[in-house]
């Protein structure tokens, strides 16, 4: 429509002959060093990369600070920025209209964990076809500091006093509900956040993206569990993440037996050479396993955790037209003249 | 214990005047005892014998043992709505049967399982002991039958009494149990045994009595819901999100239902239409708005409670300008009120729905037939102003069976609205906006995910936005994209269904209604013309109001708006809508959970005029 993009000169261009400044959107309006523009900037990256056509993707979002940035990345995508924890549900629904575009949902931990817990929990269950972020800090950034639910039990945040609840984990939660592919990362590990995006790019029904994601202005005391500091002190990356996309020779360096290549949906490959772990992304009780290790050892554990990816997505689950289903003609929706008496005849 | 019609009683079983079609006939049973297909099948059968014939059920909010009855009424004129008097009550409960007893007019006719030994000291009625058990036995019906086809012998009794056609009876049968010939005949032996019990037992009578007429020749019988599945489904509707509530969980089940009959893609043979049970209200409101913006033509059903948890996607839709068709199938609320008891209490609720300056478009279909017809218009209005659009049924027209004309194929190609595909973009060179008014009409053009060209996009919020649909919070920018939003509505008061208005030469009294209180309000101005007392009529179908009704209201120095809530909300509304004209405006509203009658319109319209 008419949001101004700056164009770069003679910049350079993907496959599909786009710049990155194509995937990019307006200037953020977060506060400068927040997790979620580091964030924003992996996926215009990963899109660039991916040679993603920006008209095939459609974004969503609930309400927050982290909401708030599908306005800084690809705004040559439809988007939609919902209801504070009904994303979606949103989302859900019009992904329907054309099975062909991509959806990209892009929420917080209280949007997530707290007031949209049931939504999340019910994307995952009927693995929506999506990307799903979650920019997670520990807090709400928006409505200026008060607990969320990912917050651990004795943080103390100005005015709120010390957290007494247990925390929600988010991949946790979603693994328990059977989501399809699950990964935790750290918006302080900006090349594994890309690698990752790239990857739930291309599954084929939910991606879960926990991606710890500090939030400055309101939680980024050193001992916080959601900080930059203790983020880059703890984290135990259990992988380096590369994706080789479909058709595409693997020219990542490959240990057989050791190394992990998991064949995805569109063809493509998401390579996990070991570091610290041997863990079989494949293999749910696994993930579960090394997610609870790692909770109990006070570590920030980034990386793949599960992915299944040949379950049929919701939309699979419909027997719909190759057409996308919001161009159907009158002629393919309305039911012909001739069955009207046929149904009024069913009538007594 | 007598099989004789109790001698002692005064009425005789012949009288000189006999009631012929028309009288209510009450069975009284346990909720989940299998009845409902035993009423059905009397009332089908006098369908089909050419009397006018409307069903009520009244029954509680339970699965299985609390009392529930069926009304059944006859009514050569025509008249379907409920009646306060009952002359012929089957009592089948042991636990209402004192009720039941007390509530047969004197002269009526009383049926009743002769297993139940509660005394009857009424002496002014006709009194039928009905050996269910033993009846059950002598035919033989395999134990694990016997509750289910137990009902069957009074439909065999009432039809010995009453004079309903046998062949007429078995038709009914033959089509609720589709033609499976063994449910078939198995109960059709169970009722024709009724009958031969009857007649060899008791005598005949003739103060009621079923005659063949031709009033139903071309009608068809069916509940609301599912003649609003049926006329969503001709809409083209291409998602239904849901959650199941009583009284409207039927309508998504019969889309359900439909979807493989009606439609396949004659190009594909591949389905066109996605329904999604949801989590919850939330979501489902949230998968249908998503869905609306999508391009999709997107619908939720729900009643009250369900409204109340879709308030906020409801007001993102209205101010995001996304078109979407939500049913209100109402209840009796507030709170979980009485979910198996109808009532019109959710139209302010509706029409305001949302927090923040909002105005909702609402139609009020007025029978099953416009069940259906609101059922496709909806979407062409939704999508024609890129809003919500309400439908407000309720329990009467929902769950209960109505003659009606058989249902008319839409009569107007589907309307899609302002969209706006890569073709139209290309001509206009991709320069448009979303929230402009282009046309002076409030209603902005839109595109829709899935729109290749480079323009197309743009960010939907519930946010201050531009025209441009960037972020806003100029106070001007807000004021004006609120004021187009009002001409919008306003728009709509030339796009939804005009009130259908009867007019009686010589009348200065209107009176105004609305949904399932018609058949009421028109027995009631019926009688009243008897008397002497004529009566103008309008039915209102939507809000807003279009013209005409600020006309009819004007044209009578005393309106009454009659309606089945309380606090008499359409009144209110006409109050807020036509302020100058309140004095002329007199609200005749109540609820206790029971359809309206012609009886309670008639006593408190004198009332009020005394
Ligand atoms: C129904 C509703 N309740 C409350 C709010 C206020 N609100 C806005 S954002 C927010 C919390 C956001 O937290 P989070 O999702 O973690 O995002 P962050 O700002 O931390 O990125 C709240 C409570 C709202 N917008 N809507
Ligand atoms: S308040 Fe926190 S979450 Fe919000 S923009 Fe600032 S740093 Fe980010
Ligand atoms: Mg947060």
């Amino acid at each position: 429509m008419s949001q101004q993009i700056p164009v770069e000169p003679r910049a350079q261009v993907n496959l599909v002959g786009f710049n990155k400044n194509d995937y990019r959107g307006l200037p953020s309006t977060l506060c400068q060093g927040c997790g979620h523009n580091s964030i924003a900037s992996q996926i215009i990256a990963a899109c660039y990369e991916l040679n993603i056509v920006p008209e095939n993707v459609v974004k969503f979002s609930g309400i927050g600070c982290s909401s708030k940035s599908p306005t800084y990345f690809l705004s040559r995508s439809f988007g939609f920025n919902g209801l504070h924890g009904r994303m979606p549900s949103l989302a859900t629904g019009a992904l329907f209209a054309d099975h062909t575009v991509k959806g990209m949902g892009i929420s917080g931990d209280g949007d997530t964990a707290s007031i949209g817990f049931g939504q999340f929990k019910h994307m995952v269950r009927r693995n929506v076809p999506m990307v799903y972020i979650v920019e997670n800090n520990g807090v709400y950034g928006l409505t200026k500091g008060q607990f969320s639910a990912t917050a651990e039990v004795g943080l103390s945040l100005k005015h709120q006093g010390v957290n007494p609840y247990m925390p929600v984990d988010i991949a946790w939660e979603a693994l328990v509900g059977n989501a399809t592919f699950v990964a935790r990362s750290f918006a302080g590990d900006p090349k594994q956040v890309k690698e990752l995006i790239k990857a739930a790019f291309s599954h084929r029904g939910i991606a879960v993206l926990d991606i710890i994601s500090p939030c400055v202005t309101f939680n980024n005391q050193e001992t916080a569990l959601h900080s930059y500091a203790w983020g880059k002190e703890h984290e135990v990356t259990i992988h380096d993440v590369a994706y080789v996309p479909p058709a595409e020779e693997i020219t990542v360096e490959y240990e057989e037996g050791e190394d992990k290549d998991v064949t995805l949906h569109d063809g493509s490959h998401i390579i996990l050479k070991k570091i610290g772990h041997d863990h079989d992304p494949t293999n749910k009780t696994a993930a579960l396993r090394i997610l609870e290790e790692s909770n109990n050892c006070n570590c920030l554990l980034t990386g793949l955790l599960y992915v299944a990816p040949k379950e049929p997505s919701l939309i699979d689950l419909y027997d719909l037209p190759d057409t996308a289903l919001n161009r159907l003609p009158e002629s393919r929706l309305r039911p012909a003249p001739e069955t009207m008496q046929q149904i009024n005849s069913m009538m007594f | 214990m007598s099989m004789e019609p109790s001698v002692s009683a005064s009425p005789s079983p012949q009288t000189e005047t006999p009631v012929v079609n028309d009288f209510s006939l009450t069975v009284a049973t346990v909720n989940g005892s299998g009845s409902q297909t035993s009423n059905l099948t009397i009332m089908r059968a006098i369908f089909r014998m050419g009397v006018p014939v409307s069903g009520k059920n009244i029954f509680p909010s339970n699965i299985q043992g609390l009392p529930t009855w069926y009304t059944i009424r006859v009514s050569k004129d025509g008249f379907v709505a409920r009646r306060e008097e009952h002359e012929i009550v089957v009592a089948m409960n042991p636990a209402s049967f004192a009720q039941d007893v007390k509530d047969v007019v004197s002269g009526g006719l009383f049926l009743y399982d002769d297993s139940i030994k509660s005394p009857i000291e009424r002496k002014d009625i006709l009194t039928y002991p009905m050996p269910v058990k033993k009846i059950i036995r002598d035919f033989n019906v395999p134990s694990n039958l016997r509750d289910y086809t137990s009902n069957m012998v009074y439909v065999g009794v009432v039809a010995y009494l009453l004079g309903i056609d046998m062949q007429k009876l078995c038709q009914a049968l033959e089509f609720h149990f589709k033609g499976k010939q063994k449910a078939i005949d198995l109960n059709y032996g169970v009722v024709d045994a009724g009958y031969q019990h009857a007649q060899k037992t008791f005598s005949p009578q003739n103060r009621y009595r079923v005659e063949q007429m031709d009033k139903t020749a071309g009608l068809i019988m069916t509940d609301g819901n599912t003649a609003a599945a049926l006329g969503s489904l001709y809409s083209g509707m291409q998602l239904c999100a849901w959650y199941p509530i009583t009284p409207a969980s039927s309508l998504a089940e019969t889309v359900l239902e439909y979807v493989p009959k009606l439609r396949k893609d004659p190009e594909t043979g591949k389905t066109t239409c996605v329904v999604l049970q949801t989590e919850d209200e939330l979501a489902a409101i949230g998968v249908a708005v998503g869905a609306g913006w999508g391009g999709l033509r997107a619908m939720t059903s729900t009643s009250g409670p369900g409204i109340s948890l879709m308030n906020e996607y409801i007001g993102l839709a209205y101010y995001a300008e996304v078109p979407v068709v939500i049913w209100d199938v109402q209840r009796i609320g507030p709170a979980t009120g009485m979910p198996t008891r109808t009532a019109q209490g959710d139209l302010i609720e509706c029409a305001f729905c949302s927090h923040g300056d909002t105005q909702q478009v609402v139609l009020l279909p007025g029978s099953v037939n416009e069940c259906f017809e609101h059922g496709w218009r909806a979407f062409d209005i939704a999508e024609r102003i890129q809003s919500p659009v309400f439908i407000l049924s309720d329990l009467d027209f929902g769950m209960n069976q109505w003659m009606t004309e058989p249902f008319r194929y839409p009569d107007v190609p589907m309307d899609r609205g302002k969209i706006l595909w890569e073709g139209d973009l290309e001509r206009l060179n991709g320069d448009w906006a979303r929230y402009k008014d282009v046309d002076g009409d409030g209603i902005p053009y839109r595109t829709v995910l899935g729109n290749r060209h480079p323009r197309s996009a743009y960010f939907t919020r519930g946010t201050g936005h531009t025209e441009q649909a960037t972020y806003s919070e100029a106070p001007e920018v807000w004021e004006k994209n609120l004021d187009r939003l009002k001409k919008k509505f306003e728009f709509a008061r030339q796009l939804v269904p005009p009130p259908v208005i009867e007019t009686t030469p010589g009348a200065e009294i209107g009176f105004i209604a609305y949904g399932s209180t018609d058949s009421a309000v028109q027995e009631a101005r019926h009688h009243l013309a008897q008397r002497g007392i004529q009566t103008d009529y309008m039915r209102l179908r939507a809000y807003p109001f279009p013209a005409q009704v600020g006309d009819f209201i004007r044209s009578h120095a005393r309106n009454y708006v009659i309606e089945l809530n309380r606090d008499g909300q359409m009144h209110q509304l006409l109050s807020l809508d036509l302020p100058q004209e309140v004095s002329r405006l007199t609200s005749l509203s109540h609820l206790d959970g029971l359809p309206m009658t012609a009886r309670w319109i008639e006593k408190a319209f004198e009332t009020q005029e005394k």
